[in-house]
This record gives structure tokens, sequence and C-alpha cells, in this order.
């Protein structure tokens, strides 16, 4: 579970473009349970998903990461809830790595490289064996009945494909919570429908999903937990589904 | 071995970038490279000089005595060779003779010598280059007016060596007789003294001795001939290297600029790279790879490169510089000569400015926000 | 002054190296006086993003320096036939006093250099910086030794008047000058031998007790340093002899020559390792109690004493093979 206290993000402070993207948000977002966050661009949505998933620092406020989230942790630890809101990027990194995966609405994949390695890349770093990570990425693209297009460069993709290879390297590192920013912006409905497909197996699978979006494919989907909505940086609303 | 995998990773990952990259790297590796190629030859090429010198100069006397007369050399009296003789620790004392003839056909200096162990009369030995610029062979007549306006004739009995065109190029091996004819210098008088040495820790002593019995002469020592043609080396190339500074500097400034201004391609690349876990010491590890990579390659082929130009063209390049005045330039091979001082030295004068140049335009870029995509 | 191309090289460096120091010590002032972990303001996420920036400054820095002190030495190497009297490096670094002095200080500031990365290392290993103050302020005091070293190597070169013919009217230069300082660590051989195993001796076994029971680290550290100097000592008094097979020749440089295989490298390298990890044990001892370092320190510590006892056990077992195996014997002279 997922707990932030009355977080702050304030960008540009001090001068006269100051920007508060998120202000005072305190939210619980439960595991192995899917949340959308809902609401108009500029509701600061994008930057409270950073927040969440460990990318950013937020100005003020505290952010606690509890049960599955802390395995392996071994700072900042009292019981097994992680305080996380002032550790050094190094530490942020690695809970990111481990704990978080997540799929963008530009998809973001790199070009001039291969499907394969694309999907691989955020276990670079950690320095695990070529061979059992290049397996690894290869069953999880072929559960996404994408192993005709493991050599494929990414420009060739169509916009379906881009996406579940996009989820696939989510996947890599096996994250306790996946977190998808405006997944089915660039998706007609057919393969939107396809995505919350995956979603819902993700969920069978013990995952937390978090999204944001205002796409009503994926916000009125009856497979989804809760919705969180957001309006200027705050919390504007919501209601449980189940 | 975790640790190893990781660079193997990051490695892996740097090369296929570098290869998306092509136009942008190659301008500067070429860049660099010809960096390297210049100060690479111009240090070669004084090194590999200042070897052949000393192991010319290795043959030549211990001493050699000259003559001054107003500040300027003069001819030395045979009654000399008999004084030092004398001193203690000498083992042989000769006069020598050398001298400079100007040739207005070829518009050349030639350098006059008899040699140590005599020379037949009428006949020379000549260097390659006088050959050259004279149009003359083996066996050609060569003339050469005398002091008084008549012609001294000389048969030309061999050419001088390839090997040591260096020193020789320019050189005409006459006998004691012929060589007196010309200048006109009688047998009282000699261009210099020269005299080997049992023992080469007395030099100071013995040129002193030499000193003190004849005031006006000049001992030189040997060393001192190597230290000031070493000095004279060390200064002129030197002296290259700090003109060159402009252009490094530009080097620099260039590297500096390449590194700095990231195509938006790159920047995004970067941010997804951060974005999906990637921390900024790996994204510095990263261009560390990348800097390496172009440092290593550049570096390498400018050194080859240079070695090629310096050791097998003999350095074509600089002719023009080198030659300057000169109308006997020799043709010359010089040793190929390369220590682990002049590949350091290589070193500091261009991978570490580059490497300084492009530690903070790399650390710039690494430390782009994880979240920057998502905006 | 003699322009020679290695010597603009090495004030090149010199420069450049003091200048990235100085760069860091600026933003390690910064960071002594605004750090605020718990914070999440801007200035607080720039001065950790700086951070890694000076932490890459100062890698480079280490590796630097080490090609710098090794450079150094060749210069003086290759000039010494401009100067009579002087046979090899040895004899140049004594042509001005300010020859040995940067020498010293260059070796001193490679190993600073590489204490302050154990520290660094350390640092960013505990998830608050625990050490970041005390880190930077050990930076501000290596920044003027690295700029003192540049001072110094400047005077010392710009002090060389090579020993040419330089007008027709002077005469001799052949002074004969007073033979080199090699002569200046002519230690013993018998006592000096004993001295050096047993320290060795005892040092590997205090490194070996810190390892299993995780006391006397800074025993274990100091008995490091000495050993780093003890070595160089015992290089230039008898263990070089063995690799010249001249029982006069003191030189502690020549080995780093092709004729001797480079035997000087590997031995110098695993000195200097020996020096910087056994040193760094003792770097971290202050902090073995802080809370976020407790976990920490003891296994960084570890594998620096491995590393340390390796490049001693190393470094010891070359020089006596060399002693074993060849047939010179400096007994007797």
């Amino acid at each position: 579970m997922i707990e932030l206290s009355d977080i702050r993000k304030v960008f540009n402070c001090g001068k006269p473009n100051e920007f508060t993207a998120v202000d005072g948000v305190t939210l619980s977002v439960d595991s192995r349970k899917i949340t959308v966050l809902k609401g108009p661009s500029g509701s600061g949505k994008t930057t409270l998903l950073g927040l969440i998933g460990c990318m950013a620092r937020p100005t003020s406020g505290r952010i606690h990461l509890t049960g599955r989230l802390t395995q392996g942790v071994t700072f900042s630890v009292e019981g097994t809830t992680a305080e996380v809101t002032s550790l050094p990027e190094r530490f942020l990194t690695e809970i990111r790595r481990r704990a978080f995966g997540f799929i963008f609405q530009q998809f973001n994949l790199i070009k001039g490289i291969t499907v394969l390695e694309n999907v691989m890349l955020p276990a670079y770093p950690i320095g695990e064996g070529f061979k059992p990570l290049r397996e690894r990425a290869s069953r999880i693209l072929s559960d996404l009945n994408l192993s005709g297009k493991l050599f494929a460069k990414v420009e060739w993709l169509s916009g379906g494909e881009a996406q579940r290879v996009g989820i696939a390297r989510a996947l890599i590192n096996d994250p306790t919570v996946i977190i998808a920013d405006e997944p089915t912006a660039h998706l007609d409905t057919k393969l939107s429908g396809e995505f919350m497909g995956i979603v819902e197996r993700l969920k069978g699978d013990g995952k937390t999903v978090i999204i944001a979006s205002h796409d009503p494919i994926v916000f009125d989907s009856p497979i989804i937990d809760r919705v969180v909505e957001m309006r200027d940086g705050r919390l504007s609303g919501g209601y449980q589904r189940r | 071995m975790q640790w190893l995998e990781k660079q193997r990773n990051i490695i892996d990952f740097t090369l296929s970038s570098l290869l998306r990259r092509k136009t942008k790297n190659i301008a500067l590796m070429i860049v660099y490279t010809l960096v390297v190629f210049v100060l690479a030859s111009v240090m070669f090429f004084a090194e590999a000089i200042k070897k052949e010198a000393s192991i010319i100069l290795r043959g030549s006397p211990e001493i050699i005595v000259q003559r001054l007369v107003a500040g300027r050399q003069e001819l030395a009296p045979v009654g000399y060779i008999e004084g030092i003789k004398k001193i203690r620790g000498v083992q042989s004392v000769s006069g020598r003779l050398w001298g400079y003839y100007f040739e207005p056909v070829a518009g050349a200096n030639f350098t006059l010598m008899v040699p140590e162990d005599g020379s037949e009369k009428g006949q020379i030995e000549v260097g390659k280059g006088i050959l050259r610029s004279m149009r003359a062979s083996e066996g050609d007549i060569l003339s050469l007016k005398s002091y008084t306006g008549d012609w001294v004739v000389l048969k030309i009995k061999g050419a001088l060596s390839s090997e040591s065109e260096l020193v020789s190029s320019d050189l005409i091996l006459t006998s004691e007789e012929d060589f007196r004819n010309v200048f006109g210098i009688s047998k009282e008088y000699f261009t210099d003294i020269t005299l080997h040495v049992r023992n080469s820790r007395e030099l100071a002593t013995i040129a002193q001795k030499i000193k003190d019995l004849y005031p006006d002469t000049r001992p030189i020592v040997r060393d001192d001939i190597l230290r000031t043609y070493d000095s004279i080396f060390n200064w002129r190339s030197g002296l290259l290297l700090v003109i060159m500074a402009g252009a490094g500097l530009a080097f620099i400034i260039f590297a500096w600029d390449k590194a700095s201004g990231l195509s938006a391609e790159e920047k995004k690349e970067i941010g997804i790279l951060k974005a999906i876990g990637w921390e900024t010491s790996d994204v510095i590890l990263m261009k560390f790879w990348e800097g390496t990579a172009i440092s290593l390659s550049s570096f390498l082929a400018g050194i080859i490169l240079a070695y090629f130009h310096v050791f097998f063209t003999s350095s074509t390049l600089f002719e023009p510089v080198l030659k300057g005045w000169s109308v006997l330039y020799p043709k010359f091979r010089l040793t190929p000569f390369i220590d682990e001082a002049q590949v350091m030295t290589l070193f500091f004068l261009t991978v570490l400015p580059y490497t300084v140049a492009t530690i903070v335009p790399s650390w710039r870029a690494a430390s782009v926000d994880p979240d920057s995509v998502m905006r | 002054m003699i322009l020679h191309p290695s010597i603009i090289a090495l004030f090149l460096s010199s420069v450049l190296i003091s200048m990235l120091l100085l760069y860091s010590s600026y933003y390690g002032l910064l960071i002594l006086r605004k750090w605020d972990i718990k914070s999440g303001s801007e200035l607080q996420l720039d001065l950790e993003r700086r951070t890694y920036l000076i932490s890459t400054i100062l890698t480079y820095v280490f590796g630097f320096q080490l090609i710098s002190l090794f450079l150094y030495v060749y210069t003086a190497d290759l000039l010494h036939p401009l100067f009579v009297g002087a046979m090899c490096a040895s004899g140049t670094l004594t042509v001005n006093s300010y020859g040995y002095p940067t020498l010293i200080l260059k070796v001193f500031n490679f190993i600073t250099a590489g204490l302050w990365l154990v520290l660094n290392y350390t640092d960013s290993r505990a998830c608050d910086y625990p050490l970041i103050k005390n880190k930077y302020k050990f930076l501000i005091v290596i920044a003027p030794l690295v700029v003192a070293e540049t001072f110094l190597q400047a005077k010392f070169f710009l002090g060389l008047k090579p020993d040419i013919i330089t007008s027709c009217c002077s005469t001799l230069f052949t002074s004969d000058s007073t033979s080199v300082a090699s002569d200046l660590a002519s230690v013993p051989n018998i006592p000096g031998k004993i001295a050096f195993y047993t320290l060795i001796v005892v040092t590997l076994a205090s490194g070996v007790y810190f390892y299993l029971k995780g006391g006397g680290g800074y025993v274990f550290s100091l008995l490091c340093g000495i050993s780093f100097v003890m070595g160089i000592i015992s290089i230039i008094s008898f263990f070089s002899l063995y690799y010249y097979e001249l029982p006069s020749h003191h030189c502690p440089f020549d080995i780093l020559h092709k004729e001797y295989y480079y035997v000087g490298y590997p031995l110098y390298l695993c000195l200097f390792g020996g020096a910087v990890a056994g040193m760094g044990t003792g770097v971290l001892m202050p902090y073995r109690k802080a809370p976020s370092l407790m976990e920490i320190i003891p296994v960084i510590q570890k594998r620096l004493i491995i590393f340390a006892l390796v490049c001693f056990l190393i470094f010891t077992v070359m020089v006596t093979y060399k002693i074993v195996s060849t047939p010179f014997k400096l007994e007797g002279y």
C-alpha cells in the first residue's frame, strides 16, 4: 500500500513563474487493486503519478510504502513501513526499479534498437546476466503475443504493438505496482479494450495498478476498483467501485 | 561479477547509441584524431631525432678544442697538439680539418672534411644530397675553386651511405693535401683539435687543464653538445606545441559544445532511461564509456597515423617547415622510437583536456529528472 | 625554461586538476552551508544532483593524479642528460629544492583523493548521506594541497636550467656536481630487511584479526600507512638493488624502465593500493556507530582489508621471489 500525506509539489519556487502542481494531497492507494486518477489536463495527475511512483521528490509532505513494496528494503524501515520522502536518488531509484513499472502515454520506446533490447533496458544497471535476462524478456513478450516481433525495430510497430512493448518493458523487473499515464490516448477503441484486458490479467497476477486517464473506456470500465478525481492539484472527489 | 555484467550491459548500450549517431560522432573523431596526429608527429619526430643525434654523437671525440679570437673560431696551431698530449689522462690527440665550401651553381654549402683515417689524394667520397643537387654520380669529376681562384680537380670515388644521410648529406670527405689546397690553410694549422680521454670522469679536469694551458681556447665536452642538442629539440617541439595551443583550445571548445548540445532525440533518450529506472550515476557511466570509446579510438588512430607518418614517410607533411633554407635536404629514415613517456604525455595533452571538457556537460545531461518524459 | 612537451603536459594537467578541485570546493562550501536532506526544496534537489558531479570529478582526478605521478618521474628521467652529474630521475629532482617535495606531495594527494573516494562511496551507500558534511570539509582541505602541488611543480620546472653551451665566452659547465640523493635512504641491509618483514607480518596479522573480530581498526590502518612508507624505503635501500644487481644503485625510479620489465609498476601500485585501502578502513572507523552506517561500514571495511592485504602480500611475494631467485647477493657489500 502507498500512503501520501499532505503532498505538495511546487516548481520554480520563489520565481515569478512559480507553479504548484500538487497542492496538499492525502491519499492511500490499496494494493492488488486498480485505481484510476481522473481529471482534466493540468489537474496535476501526471505529477502525482510521478510522486507515487518514486520518480520525483515532493516539495513537502510524506510518502510511506508498506507491505510487499518494502521487501528487501533495508533502510528507513520501521516494521514493514518505509518512508521514502527524503531518500537519496540512489535508493529511490532502487525501489522504483524493483517495485514499479511505468507505461507512458507516448510509449517512449528508444528508437534504433530492437524490441527485445527495449524491454531489457530497465534491468541493465542491475548487472543481471545477459542470458537469463533475455529469456525473461522473451517470455514476457510472448505472453503479450509479440514473439514474432522480438528483433523488430520499434519504428515499424503499430500503435497497439508499441503499447504492448511498453507494457512488457514495465514488467521486466516483476514489479508490484504498474503505473500508467494516459495509456489509451493513442489507441483506438478496440485496442483500448485490449489494453484493459491486459490490465485485468495483471490484477489477476496480484499486481497493483494505478492509471491516470480521462478516457471513459478506462474509468468506466467494470474491472477498476476505485476512481479518484483531481482538479487544480487537489483531490476533488472520487468513489469506490467495489 | 555483477559489477562486470553491469559494465558489459552499459557498454553494449553505449556502443549501439554511438552507432546510432554516426555523423555527429564521426565528425568529432576526425577532429580528435587530427589533433592527436599532429601532436604525436611533432613529439615522435623530436624524440627520434634526439635519439639519432645521441647515437651519432657517441662516436665523436670526448673533447673538441677550438681556438677563439675575439669570440670567433680561429685556426688552431699545431703546437697546441703537442702541449695537450702531455696532459695526464689524455689518450690521443689529433688535429681535425673541416670547413664550408659554397657552391654557386647548386647554391649550397658543402662541408669539406678530412676523415680521421685519411683519404687518397684526388679522390673524394660525397654525400647523397650533393650528388642529387649536382646531378653527379660515382666516377664523375667534381671541381672546387680554391682560394687562389684555381680549380682543384677531384674524382668522386664513392657515395656516403644512405643510412648516414642525416649527417652526411652535404659532406665531402677529401685528403689533407686537397683540403689545404682548396682553403689555403698551411700545415701549421688545423681547424680544431680532437682528443680521446681514458677516463670519462676526468673530462672536467682535463678540460680545465687545457683551458689553463691555452687560455685562448674553448674545450667542448661531448656531453655538452648532447645536452645542447637535446635542449634545442625540446625547445623547438615544445614551442610548436604551445603555438598549437590555439588549435587545441578550439578542439576543446568543439568537444564541449558537442557534449552540451544534445539533440532533442538524445535528451529524450536519456529521459526515457531515467524514467525506466536508470540512475544518474548509471547515465554518467554510460557517458564515461562513450567518451572512452571515442577517446581510445581517436587516440590510437592518431598515434598509429603519426607513427606511420614520421617513421615511414619521413614526416612528409613537416618537410616545408623543417627544410627551411636548406637546399640539401637529406632523405632519411628515422629509427622508430616510441616510449611510454611519450604516450603518457600525448594522453595528457589530448585525452585529459577532452575528458575535462565533457565532465560537466555529461553530468548535466545525466541529471535530467526521471519524470521529464511524462510532462 | 625547458619547453619539453612532457613538461607542458604536466603543467596542463596540474592546472586542470586544480581547477576541477576548486570548482568542486565551491560547491562543497555551498553544500556545507545549505544542505538539508529532509527538505524537498529545489535547492536541495540541485545540491543532491551536484554531488554526482563532484563524485565524478574526484574519480577522474584520482586516476589522472596517478598517471601524473608516473609522468612526473618519467619527465625527470628523460631530462637527466641535461644536467651534469644527473644519472637518472633522482638526479633531475635534486637540481633544485622543489623536485622531491613536488613528488611527495603528488603521492600524498593521490592517496588523499583515494581516501576521499572511500568516504564518498560509503556515504552514498547510506540512505541519509550521513558523512556529507565531513566529506566536503575533507575536500576543502584537499583542494589547497592540490593547488600547492601545481605551484611547487611549476617552481621546480621553471627553476630547471640545463647545463648547455650558451655563449662562446663561457667555458666550462662541467662542475662535478655532488652525487645524487639516492644515497638518501641507505638503510643497512639486514636490519632493514628484518624490520620490513616483521612489519608486514604484523600488518597481515592485524588485518586478519580486524577482519575476523572487527576490532583494532585504527591499529591496522596505521600499520598499513607505515608499511607503505617502509615499503618505499625498502625498495630504495635494498630491494631495488636485487633488480639492478648493483650494490650501490639506490634508485627508486629505474625499476619503472623497460630494461627491468617495468617491474616497478606492479610494486608501486601494490604499495599505493595497500595504502589507500588500508588507511581507508581507518578513515571510516569514527563513523561505525552512526545508525545508518552500522551495517554498511563493516562490509566495506572487510572488502578494503582484503584488498590491502592482497596488495601487500603480492608486493612481499614479488620482492622475496626476486631475492631468492637471483644469484646476486647483497650480503658482503
